[in-house]
């Protein structure tokens, strides 16, 4: 109840320093709009049907980008972490690499993949494959030693011994990297929509300023956004506490 | 019914007779004279100079288990008992073929073990049940990689968790049981993998006092029950005294077999039983000296090199 009341508190607040600003006309309404003129935009935007095409590219982008990612860490991540010499040479590399904003694939995956879907693919799966890597890494590091011995002394071995106890026993060390790995697949994937005309919610967004639109930019804003944090706090979040229950863990 | 109501005035020879003589020692001869309906003579698991050395962290070369010979019968509820850091531990990790030793050779049945195999299952001191699958889960675990189809499993979960009581908690998660629980659903998951051996790595030192006694009462009418080899290492003489057919003793670092003792005792035992004190005892004053060794080398060393779980060349 009381954290109701501080939510409206404060989001009425924001709204009404937003409103007070563009009804002073501080700057031009083209510039600074109203938070009724974004709300009329997003309407106008699902009612042509602009935003339901973008939204559904833009997430079958990401969740083919950000599929890829999670295998390919999981393979990569298990490989350092049980490879001393992988650990000491790919291990430090991984880390640097992290520090490359993923656009800066953007060229490579022009010259390599042509202006076309897959180059927006590659600097997705860029981005986040070395969060997943190294969570996985990280993972299978934290993970009690005791499951795998209890795995393989009750017969477990290779593929199955992956699938059935390490996974499993490190999903909760990595969940928070896999988090991480959907945020920056998603933060990716907008900004190479954006460099890219490719019917995805980063066009809509340059669209919007290419016709001076300020509220469609800022709808689309919105939108972005919206998605991100659903997908973080239904998808991952329910991971969370789904695991929290089964281990018997106190939320953090 | 039970041992623990028997008068204290029975009479005692002493029931535990240490066996000097290395040659009788190492044959399954010298235990023909004891309790005879189990079937005797064939060795289950035979360990044979089995040495394990391993690299420490500065590079100096340490003799964790130095020859030791051993032969466990079927059917046989053998104890090793030893101070800490004597590589008991290790022993049942090389057993269960989790770790390979750097010379002798370990057979079972006759074979050589050659990795992990689930003719061998070992109860791990935090029993090690995985907390993402239910208790039915977990101990349908073992037949699930061995392949046994769904309906042989529900009923082999369902036999065994009632074997240790906990039919009613098949859809419980492992968090929400006690420790006695957790140690008996271990157990049962060890047991549902149908094994010959157990190997059971002082599965109930983390419990309280009055489980243990509860866990030492079933584990010994399971093991009367299901006929299996066990081989059983803990720290506490007593609890070896009290649950084996005979303990055998190790040395501090490196471990070897200092000496065997035969438990002949009437079951069901007690802790309690004054008998089972006084064999404790003569075991506890050769175990002593060890332990002495095992505080002085600490005292000496500051902290002593652990053997890493799973450490070999």
């Amino acid at each position: 109840m009381k954290r109701t009341l501080r939510y409206i508190i404060f989001y009425s607040a924001l709204f009404g320093v937003w409103t007070l600003l563009a009804k002073m006309k501080v700057w031009p309404p083209y510039l600074f709009p109203t938070p009724w003129g974004v709300a009329e935009s997003l309407y106008a935007g699902f009612q042509d049907h602009t935003y339901w095409i973008a939204i559904r590219v833009s997430m079958q982008r990401v969740l083919i980008g950000y599929g890829i990612s999670v295998v390919l860490g999981m393979i990569l991540g298990l490989g350092v972490a049980s490879n001393k010499f992988l650990e000491e040479t790919m291990g430090g590399l991984l880390v640097s690499l992290q520090s490359l904003p993923s656009i800066c694939w953007w060229p490579l995956a022009l010259l390599w993949f042509g202006l076309n879907q897959n180059a927006i693919l590659f600097v997705v799966i860029m981005g986040s494959l070395l969060s997943v890597t190294l969570a996985m890494e990280d993972g299978r590091k934290q993970m009690p030693k005791i499951f795998g011995q209890a795995g393989r002394n009750l017969g477990a071995k290779g593929f199955k011994l992956f699938w059935y106890v390490l996974l499993p026993a490190s999903l909760p060390f990595i969940v928070s990297g896999l988090k991480q790995g959907w945020a920056f697949a998603w933060r990716s994937l907008i900004t190479a929509e954006m460099l890219y005309l490719s019917l995805g919610l980063g066009q809509v967004l340059m669209m919007g300023r290419d016709l001076n639109d300020m509220s469609a930019v800022i709808a689309v804003m919105l939108l972005i956004i919206a998605i991100g944090y659903i997908v973080d706090g239904v998808v991952f979040k329910g991971m969370e506490r789904h695991l929290q229950n089964k281990w018997g863990l106190t939320p953090a | 019914m039970s041992a623990n109501v028997q008068p204290v005035s029975r009479q005692f020879p002493l029931p535990v007779e240490p066996l000097r003589d290395r040659d009788v020692k190492r044959g399954p001869v010298s235990v023909s004279d004891l309790d005879s309906e189990r079937p005797r003579g064939v060795p289950k698991v035979g360990l044979s100079d089995i040495c394990l050395s391993y690299r420490t962290q500065s590079e100096e070369r340490l003799l964790a288990l130095d020859h030791i010979n051993l032969e466990v019968r079927a059917g046989e509820f053998l104890c090793i008992v030893g101070p800490s850091g004597c590589g008991k531990s290790t022993l049942l990790h090389l057993i269960a073929g989790l770790q390979s030793q750097t010379s002798g050779q370990i057979l079972v049945d006759g074979k050589p073990v050659q990795g992990p195999g689930t003719d061998r299952i070992m109860i791990f001191q935090d029993h090690a049940l995985f907390p993402w699958l239910t208790v039915g889960e977990n101990v349908e675990f073992g037949m699930k990689m061995k392949g046994v189809p769904k309906l042989g499993r529900r009923e082999k979960v369902e036999y065994y968790l009632s074997l240790v009581h906990l039919a009613k908690f098949e859809k419980s998660y492992i968090h929400q049981l006690s420790g006695g629980m957790r140690q008996r659903v271990a157990i049962a998951r060890a047991l549902a993998t149908e094994p010959d051996v157990l190997l059971m790595d002082e599965p109930f030192a983390a419990l309280d006092a009055q489980t243990r006694d509860l866990l030492h009462d079933e584990l010994e009418r399971i093991w009367s029950e299901t006929g299996r080899t066990i081989i059983f290492v803990t720290h506490n003489v007593r609890e070896a005294v009290r649950l084996g057919d005979r303990v055998v003793l190790l040395t501090f670092r490196p471990g070897r077999v200092k000496n065997e003792f035969h438990v002949d005792l009437p079951r069901p035992r007690s802790l309690e039983d004054p008998e089972v004190a006084l064999a404790a005892r003569a075991v506890l004053d050769e175990l002593r000296e060890e332990t002495n060794r095992s505080l002085e080398a600490e005292y000496r060393n500051g902290i002593k090199p652990r053997i890493p779980p799973g450490a070999s060349e």
